[in-house]
């Protein structure tokens, strides 16, 4: 069998398998209880520990020491940390498609957009007559002179119906969209630049105020959420512990998945898809399955954005930052979970730190950021690590 | 328009010098000191004379420069000389008190009617075509004769058929039935685009009374109408279609060499939108070379500019290629990111140094304007130019491709590397200068962009995709592929931006890509071999 050149095959790789697939690949699947398999010991005293700061010790900090104290946490400081938390999520989520399973999305940042238009949704219908033209309409619509709801709005006045669509709304998308890609074995950059025109044209469509979602502003001067004001900072800490716990959930959600033999398949279609094939696996449906659950968590991370950072708008879904998302995978390292939720906070907690002190150089820091790390440190922070432990033993 | 306002102005004076007024002294008199339903009439008798020498007059009262003299003497007064308009003869020193002939909007519409009735005789094209367009709104049958004549002398195809238009609409409101029914007759002939709504007004129905009373007359509009909107439908396919032509050459130009450097190496290199910003770029320096040191040779700048744009993109790409690309092989979607960080420093050192606004690029004077394929459809020398300039360029990748030994290397290396470098091709070198070519055709795009949109540090991010989804629906390896994706594209986009609005054609497009993929994962040309894949 000749291997054309470009065949993503196991003998020229793909991304990930030409650092050697055994270094990135989940840690042997040890025996012992389930419990044990998930994380080791010292990956349970981390989590708990990790539990405890976000749900104890930071709402403490925050709410309970008086604002004066050297202890105290500013509001800024929880929204900015409930922001990284939310991308962290998303890193998350493009790890279990890019790092464990080998496709590079390019359209991630429309799962994040789409979960937040829904919460918005909602966030919008909540806050009533209190708008600028006090009517039943969100302003935008008055301003664009609609007499009612058109029909998509529908019912987002319920809570419980926005969450359904926080789910649903991505979870669709990327399904019906990665069954079509998935079975005509689109991969690679092939695939990747398909999810970028996807982007493409839906920034595009959500810029346009017909689409009524508010056009190039679209949806922001939330007032409450479930009948609790948004800006209260027991409000806040409220969502800033959610999304810890979403954050923490994920993680788990995603050991559990590399840790069983579908993560084994799919690290597996990572490294040599047409040998999956070969042993009797149909790739389509693990792709379909793990692309869409990856949408779905975007989703999740995009409703608990929105009500933390009070806006949400079609530049969100633009091509730049979908890519960007990729970068704080693989600044933390693919193929691990911890990794990407590194990452994502390093490199935001460099922007917000960059873009006040020296907006200008922020984007050469970026793009050099992009270049080195591929040529320099494909296996991200978390290799590193990695290295330095062996190193120490 | 000033050009316009000169002629005038001269033509007044000359026309001052040999007489002071062509019309009657009663005539003038009404004009200037009758009642408004006296100055209408009067005015109505300047315009149906279709004697230019009464234009400077009526002119002068729509200025507000003749005045009166105690209900005897009329005078223009201009400039403080004041002339007896009924005597011709210069009144020094000015009278005390003098009175504005004052004149309502309604006697200004008429007025600017009968000049523009008037002004159809002037010898300027220019100044006969604004008075055609004039006459289109605010005619009445009392200009019929004068617009007549016109026709009748009228040698200028635009401006006859406007008159044509002008002609028939006054006429459909005739009483007379075989008026009517030869101006719905003429009007078939008509290229303008107001035809049809005229046609369709008389044809309008208010519950059982139409607005045109009479059935034949009726029945010859609905021929008139079809006629015409035939006539009009072909020009808006033929602009359409060249439109999407347009367009089509656009995105050939832009896709071209990421063809080439996808085919060769699978790598989608993010940055090439960011060399066809380079190419814009470096155009615009050229122009602004030429501006400061060779201004009379500016229309010739584009002749420097297309080497130079070239060259400044094939350098940077070959840059590329040797510092970070080459060193990701075998991994395409990190050179994705790669790339994609090298496009962002790209667009900030083009911010850095040229500043974040456009930056202007002027055409080269032998570009603008365009040509009338018919009636009614412009086809702008710029976009002609580029569809020429698109296949120029597409003629030389072809030549080099197939008739030069790097052309022979590029197409060993792209169908079967490892094979390619048994016998002996030097695949590293190969990689360098084919990159370096497909920058370079990036930069040329940018050269051509240049001459029809704004020139701005996100110049290559509005095309990135657009050629990315050529090169998807085309397949690598044949230039043919690229040129009917990037040709179908540009045409289908076209139509179907008509149809739905530019947004949803967009999105229309992607979904049609990817449902075509279904059945041709590898685009329209696909290299045959025996592939491990698909």
């Amino acid at each position: 069998m000749r291997l054309s050149l470009r065949a993503e095959d196991g003998a020229q790789g793909p991304g990930v398998s030409a650092l050697g697939s055994a270094a990135l690949a989940p840690a042997a699947i040890a025996d012992g209880p389930r419990f044990a398999r998930l994380l080791p010991l010292k990956g349970w005293v981390f989590y708990v520990v990790a539990a405890l700061v976000l749900f104890v010790v930071f709402p403490v900090l925050n709410l309970a020491v008086p604002a004066g104290s050297a202890l105290h946490l500013s509001d800024y400081t929880v929204t900015l940390i409930g922001k990284i938390m939310c991308y962290a999520i998303v890193a998350l989520a493009m790890d279990l498609i890019w790092g464990y399973t080998g496709i590079l999305s390019l359209g991630h940042g429309v799962f994040f957009a789409l979960g937040g238009y829904a919460m918005g949704m909602y966030l919008m219908r909540s806050i009533g007559h209190d708008g600028v033209y006090q009517s039943d309409l969100p302003d935008f619509m008055v301003f664009l002179d609609w007499k009612s709801y058109p029909w998509y709005w529908s019912f987002t006045d319920h809570f419980w119906f926005a969450a359904l669509l926080v789910v649903l709304a991505p979870g669709l998308l990327a399904f019906v969209f990665g069954y079509f890609a998935f079975r005509s074995r689109i991969k690679g950059v092939y695939f990747s630049i398909i999810t970028q025109a996807m982007t493409y044209a839906f920034m595009l469509l959500f810029f346009r105020n017909d689409t009524g979602f508010g056009g190039n502003n679209g949806f922001t001067d939330f007032k409450r959420i479930l009948g609790f004001p948004i800006t209260a900072p027991q409000t806040r800490m409220a969502l800033f512990v959610l999304t810890g716990g979403a954050l923490l959930g994920f993680l788990l959600l995603g050991r559990l998945i590399v840790t069983s033999k579908l993560g084994r398949v799919l690290t597996a279609i990572r490294d040599a898809e047409t040998r999956v094939m070969f042993s009797g696996y149909n790739p389509l449906y693990f792709k379909l399955f793990i692309w869409t659950l990856s949408a779905v968590i975007c989703g999740i991370a995009g409703a608990l954005y929105v009500p933390q950072v009070g806006i949400i708008n079609p530049s969100e879904m633009s091509p730049a930052n979908s890519i960007e998302i990729a970068i704080w995978a693989a600044v933390g390292g693919r193929g691990t979970l911890f990794g990407p939720v590194i990452g994502a906070a390093l490199v935001n907690l460099g922007k917000s730190w960059f873009t006040q002190v020296l907006p200008e150089y922020w984007l050469f820091l970026l793009g050099l950021l992009f270049i080195l790390v591929t040529l320099f440190l494909p296996r991200g922070v978390a290799g590193l690590l990695r290295t330095a432990r062996q190193r120490r033993q | 328009m000033l050009a316009i306002l000169r002629c005038f102005a001269a033509f007044a004076l000359s026309a001052m010098a040999w007489s002071a007024c062509a019309l009657a002294p009663e005539t003038l008199r009404d004009l200037a000191l009758g009642d408004n339903d006296a100055k209408e009439k009067a005015i109505g008798i300047a315009a149906a004379s279709g004697d230019i020498a009464s234009l400077p007059l009526l002119q002068a009262l729509l200025d507000g420069e003749v005045q009166t003299v105690a209900d005897t003497q009329i005078l223009l007064v201009k400039d403080d000389t004041a002339t007896d308009l009924v005597t011709g003869k210069a009144v020094t020193p000015l009278p005390e008190n003098r009175d504005d002939v004052v004149i309502n909007n309604r006697i200004r519409k008429d007025l600017r009617t009968a000049i523009a009735a008037l002004k159809l005789t002037a010898p300027e094209r220019a100044i006969r075509l604004a008075a055609a367009k004039e006459l289109q709104t605010g005619a009445d049958e009392d200009l019929l004769p004068v617009i007549g004549t016109a026709v009748a002398k009228e040698s200028d195809a635009e401006i006859k058929g406007l008159l044509l238009l002008t002609q028939a609409s006054i006429q459909l409101t005739s009483k007379d039935k075989n008026t009517r029914l030869e101006a719905v007759r003429a009007l078939a002939e008509s290229n303008n685009s107001n035809t049809k709504m005229l046609l369709l007004g008389l044809l309008e129905q208010k519950g059982d009374t139409f607005s045109e009373p009479d059935a034949d007359v009726r029945a010859e509009a609905e021929k008139s109408l079809h006629a015409v909107q035939s006539r009009l439908s072909t020009g808006e396919l033929i602009g359409r279609i060249f439109s999407g032509i347009s367009l089509g050459s656009i995105l050939l130009l832009a896709a071209l060499g990421l063809a080439i450097t996808y085919g060769l190496m699978g790598v989608i290199n993010m940055a090439h939108g960011e060399l066809i910003m380079i190419g814009a770029y470096t155009t615009y320096v050229v122009q602004n070379v030429f501006r400061s040191h060779f201004p009379a040779m500016f229309d010739a700048y584009l002749v420097a500019a297309v080497p130079a744009a070239f060259v400044a993109a094939a350098l940077v790409g070959m840059a590329l290629e040797r510092s970070v690309i080459r060193f990701l092989y075998g991994r395409p979607l990190e050179t994705l990111l790669a790339t994609w960080g090298i496009s962002l420093i790209l667009m900030q050192s083009v911010r850095t140094l040229f500043g974040a606004q456009n930056v202007q690029v002027e055409n080269p004077s032998w570009m603008s304007g365009g040509i009338e394929a018919i009636s009614g459809v412009v086809l702008p020398w710029s976009r002609i130019v580029i569809i020429i300039f698109a296949a120029l360029v597409l003629a030389m990748m072809w030549l080099l491709l197939t008739r030069t030994r790097l052309g022979l290397f590029v197409r060993a290396v792209t169908q079967n590397r490892t094979m390619a470098s048994c016998t002996g091709v030097p695949t590293r070198r190969v990689d360098t200068w084919a990159f370096g070519l497909g920058s370079g055709v990036a930069g040329l795009a940018g050269c051509a962009l240049s001459q029809i949109g704004n020139v701005g540090p996100d110049l290559g991010q509005s095309y990135i995709v657009d050629s990315f989804m050529v090169v998807v629906l085309g397949g690598v390896g044949q230039l043919a592929g690229t040129v009917y994706a990037a040709m179908g594209l540009g045409v289908v986009n076209k139509f179907l931006e008509a149809w739905s609005g530019a947004v949803l054609a967009k999105i229309l497009v992607l979904v049609f890509i990817i449902v075509f993929i279904q059945k041709r994962p590898q685009g329209l040309f696909a290299l045959k071999g025996r592939m491990a894949e698909t």
